[in-house]
């Protein structure tokens, strides 16, 4: 076990954990952030996503004791009050059917238009490309990313 | 209006006048229980589930409806309480919505499968609004002294016409607590609806996209433990032994020991298929330290029964095709009398691979199992059939039991079988402790209760004017024979013979979104357009002229065959009318697919376009008709995700066996479709006919592998036969 101070959504956060525990078991178990979603383990899925240092990244496999003083962005940090504009274009374009993956889906998202905010569509598919959706929300996800862009 | 039989026992209305604010309840339990067999949830019976609906008026006007079904992503949380809204004639905005709880006494057929949540429902619901705004009127006429009938409402209002009395159901929701529960509602018009056909987001929205907690896996208690679980690597073994004292010092591990799931005393329902009787259970303090300890437990196991391979079942498949069974499912004229006579005769086999259903989010338990009572929360659809398995396992009365739905991460039939569920009690009651189970993705898609593996052979036979003579389907799957021989085109052939086997293994099968329909349609429709292209018929033309048939003159008792011909044919004019059906169009290649399932009619278009030297699947028209359409915008979602899951998974998924294991655990190696795959455009039309809604859950995957397979053909001029078509060779898609 070891302590770690970590920077997640703007927060100091202490926890003592063992060195190999993965960020995202980190944020659901011991800091009770469970917007962060399990789905793989082995970043395959793109439920994990999370934002380091803003870029998307898959918290499944990314130990606690290779963050350092990186700063985390959970789903739960993304906005004070739900409404980044991923978030308001998700609700306005209703993409989400079981929902699952969609704080994952919206984490790579953002992380797209923060690095690239006029994506052609196949900018779009590729970056969205990690993120499976079991339901085949796809269709409206690439909408929603769109009009995120606009706004 | 229409006046309808109430059809209700009124001691069965459960009513609490006890409520804070003293808001009016209503509870409905209008139909006797009725237990499901896993061949009813297949089979789809007219009369299948009882529903319930359940509702708060709150003195502010606000009211309370509680969503009774378990809700998957089929958005029936939104949709269910929009019927009762409609009826209770209560403006959207002011409606909260809530998951019921599993609760015999209240609700029935709290059961989340066979797209049949609103279409069973739907009486009862509109019922359940209808009764209470009986109740509200009648109210408002004793306090106003005015006759009942000179009472109207809108939106939350109750006015009074004549003397200008008006007053919000709020003010009256005390008052109409204490009248009598109606004999006759008046249900509305569809043309009066104004919540009924009208685009309502989902309403756990904001919470999905904030990521609030919804789900069973983001369940925390207070002194709640993790616990995962061991099984045998392969189907046909169990377990022999282990030594787990080394694992026990782990960090943060509390316990690890063998456990039978299933005793051989345990009173099984069917939900419990598939379940594995004996377990390893390890717990722990976190997911990762059991996740860890998981990896270093050595478990020995023994065989039990043969460890079946993919090649054995292929095998053992393709032979029973070979041999007619001993009775023919459904029999009508002589086929092999029109074989001898037809001037051409086409025939082909089609097969397609298990199947894991995958939901994104694993399955998972939250248990707290005291002496006294029991207390279970998580994704469940079939909440009411794991009481009563947990009744026997634990040897608790069911009073003493409470299980209480989750939101779930999908479901697609994986959560029917609630045996992870019964682990996690059994788990709970051992450490007499709350605990959370979870299954790592490895656990979920190793022992799943899949789709079958399937196989089915076709021959048809024409005459010298390409008019169909004869069908004859032979079908054969793994635990499961695969044919609904009542369905097209039966009726519209004159010799028609429809044979079916099953193949006993001890991979474990069960529901997976369209049993059946999920393989059958797309061989079917493949085929059909074989055989359309034989009889050198456009196919969209060979079909209507086989929906003629069937409408005109139809084989046998009409209510035999399981399909109106005027609504499949309606669905596939519209959808011929919206693509500007031509079968050569554009320089696309383009295929159309039909099917009936789940009580709805769907047909497709689909659009090959070029991708990299590969095909890519551009636009897609669909054609519905599932009568009325509650709420067009989840509808739309419905259908979409069902073209993409069909398209995805006849194209990439497959999950073989090696010795009795699956050799694909995960992600890296079972293939999904993902965003790049997915059609660039889906269209959705919807017949507007006011016909009770059916299905919508399951109709729109079924036919999209047919309309695929047949602009694949146009695209490369080849047919094929086998599932996953990626591993078809030269590759078909990319």
């Amino acid at each position: 076990m070891a302590t770690y101070t970590l920077n997640i959504n703007g927060k100091k956060q202490e926890v003592d954990v063992d060195p190999s525990t993965p960020i995202l078991w980190v944020l659901r178990d011991h800091l009770s952030l469970v917007g962060t979603k399990y789905g793989c383990g082995i970043a395959q899925c793109g439920a994990c996503t999370i934002h380091l240092d803003g870029k998307a990244t898959r918290s499944c496999v990314l130990p606690v004791s290779s963050i350092g003083e990186q700063k985390i962005t959970t789903i739960e940090g993304l906005s004070e009050n739900g409404d980044h504009p991923v978030q308001k274009a998700w609700l306005e374009v209703d993409v989400p059917q079981c929902g699952y993956c969609q704080a994952g889906q919206i984490m790579t998202a953002s992380a797209l238009l923060e690095s690239n905010p006029n994506p052609s569509d196949e900018e779009i598919e590729n970056a969205m490309n990690g993120n499976i959706c079991r339901c085949g929300t796809y269709l409206r996800i690439r909408k929603a990313v769109k009009m995120a862009a606009k706004s | 209006m229409t006046l309808v039989k109430t059809k209700i026992g009124r001691r069965a209305f459960i009513r609490n006048t006890g409520l804070a604010g003293g808001g009016l309840v209503l509870g409905f339990n209008w139909l006797a229980s009725c237990k499901m067999t896993p061949e009813q949830v297949r089979s789809l019976p007219k009369e299948w589930f009882e529903l319930n609906g359940f509702l708060k008026v709150g003195d502010n006007g606000l009211v309370t409806i509680m969503s009774p079904n378990p809700e998957i992503g089929q958005n029936v949380k939104t949709a269910m309480p929009m019927i009762i809204a409609e009826e209770l004639d209560v403006a959207w905005k002011d409606v909260i919505v809530e998951q019921a709880p599993l609760n015999t006494t209240i609700f029935t057929r709290q059961l989340a499968g066979g797209s049949q949540s609103i279409r069973q429902g739907w009486e009862s619901l509109r019922m359940a609004g209808a009764t209470a705004r009986h109740m509200l009127k009648e109210a408002a006429a004793q306090a106003w002294q005015v006759p009942f009938s000179e009472i109207t409402t809108k939106e939350g209002q109750l006015m009074h016409e004549a003397s200008g009395k008006s007053a919000g159901f709020g003010e009256m929701a005390s008052a109409a607590t204490g009248i009598e529960v109606p004999e006759e509602v008046e249900l509305k018009e569809n043309t009066n609806f104004s919540i009924i056909g009208t685009d309502i987001k989902n309403v756990d929205g904001e919470k999905i996209v904030t990521g609030k907690p919804l789900f069973g896996l983001d369940v925390q208690r207070e002194g709640m433990l993790t616990a995962m679980i061991v099984h045998p690597p392969a189907f046909g073994m169990k377990y022999k032994g282990m030594n787990a004292e080394s694992v026990k010092s782990m960090p943060g591990i509390k316990d690890v020991f063998h456990f039978e799931v299933y005793p051989e005393d345990t009173e099984k329902q069917w939900s419990d298929g598939g379940g594995i009787p004996e377990l390893v259970a390890i717990v722990g303090n976190s997911t990762w330290e059991c996740m860890q300890a998981k990896k270093a437990l050595e478990v020995e196991w023994q065989e039990d029964s043969k460890l079946e391979s993919t090649a054995y079942h292929d095998e053992a498949l393709t032979a029973l095709l070979e041999k007619a069974p001993e009775q023919p499912a459904r029999k009508d004229g002589d086929v092999e009398a029109a074989f001898k006579k037809a001037a051409k005769i086409v025939e082909s086999t089609y097969s397609a691979p298990y199947l894991a259903h995958n939901t994104m989010e694993p399955m998972n338990f939250f248990a707290h199992v005291t002496p006294e009572k029991a207390e279970l929360l998580g994704p469940i659809q079939t909440p009411e059939f794991l009481e009563l398995t947990l009744a026997s396992r634990l040897g608790m009365p069911v009073e003493k039991i409470d299980v209480m739905m989750t939101r779930m991460g999908g479901g697609f039939g994986r959560r029917l079988y609630g045996t992870f569920a019964v682990e996690a009690a059994v788990i709970s009651q051992k450490m007499n402790a709350p605990i959370k189970l979870v299954y790592t993705r490895e656990d979920d898609m190793t022992q799943g209760t899949y789709r079958p593996a399937y196989k089915v052979k076709y021959k048809a036979g024409l005459d010298e004017k390409g008019n169909l003579i004869a069908w004859h389907v032979r079908g054969a799957g793994t635990n499961d024979d695969l044919i609904f021989e009542n369905r097209f085109p039966a009726g519209a052939v004159d010799n028609y013979l429809a044979e079916k086997h099953s193949l006993q293994t001890n991979v474990t099968t069960g529901a997976w979104r369209a049993p059946r329909s999920n393989f059958i349609a797309g061989a079917e429709q493949a085929f059909m357009d074989e055989v359309a292209e034989a009889s050198g018929k456009d196919p969209i033309e060979f079909r209507l002229e086989l929906f003629d048939r069937a409408i005109n003159n139809p084989v046998g008792e009409p209510e035999t065959n399981d399909y109106d011909p005027e609504r499949y044919a309606g669905v596939l004019k519209l959808v011929k009318e919206k693509s500007n059906w031509t079968s050569n169009a554009n320089g696309k290649s383009r295929g159309v697919s039909a099917y009936y399932c789940h009580n709805s009619y769907v047909a497709q278009v689909l659009d090959l376009e070029d991708g990299d030297g590969m095909p890519k699947v551009g636009k897609v028209w669909c054609a519905v008709d599932c009568g009325i359409v509650v709420n067009p915008l989840s509808a739309k979602n419905q259908v979409e995700g069902g073209i993409v899951d069909g398209i995805g998974h006849a194209t990439y998924s497959a999950l073989s066996f090696k010795d009795g294991k699956p050799e694909q655990s995960n992600f890296d190696r079972y293939r999904l479709i993902r965003n790049t795959e997915a059609p660039k455009e889906i269209e959705t039309f919807f017949v507007d006919n006011g016909i009770d809604p059916t299905g919508l859950g399951e109709p729109s995957l079924p036919p999209i592998v047919g309309a695929l397979a047949n602009a694949l053909y146009k695209a490369t001029g080849r047919r094929h036969y086998s599932q996953p078509f990626i591993n078809e060779r030269p590759p078909l898609v990319g």
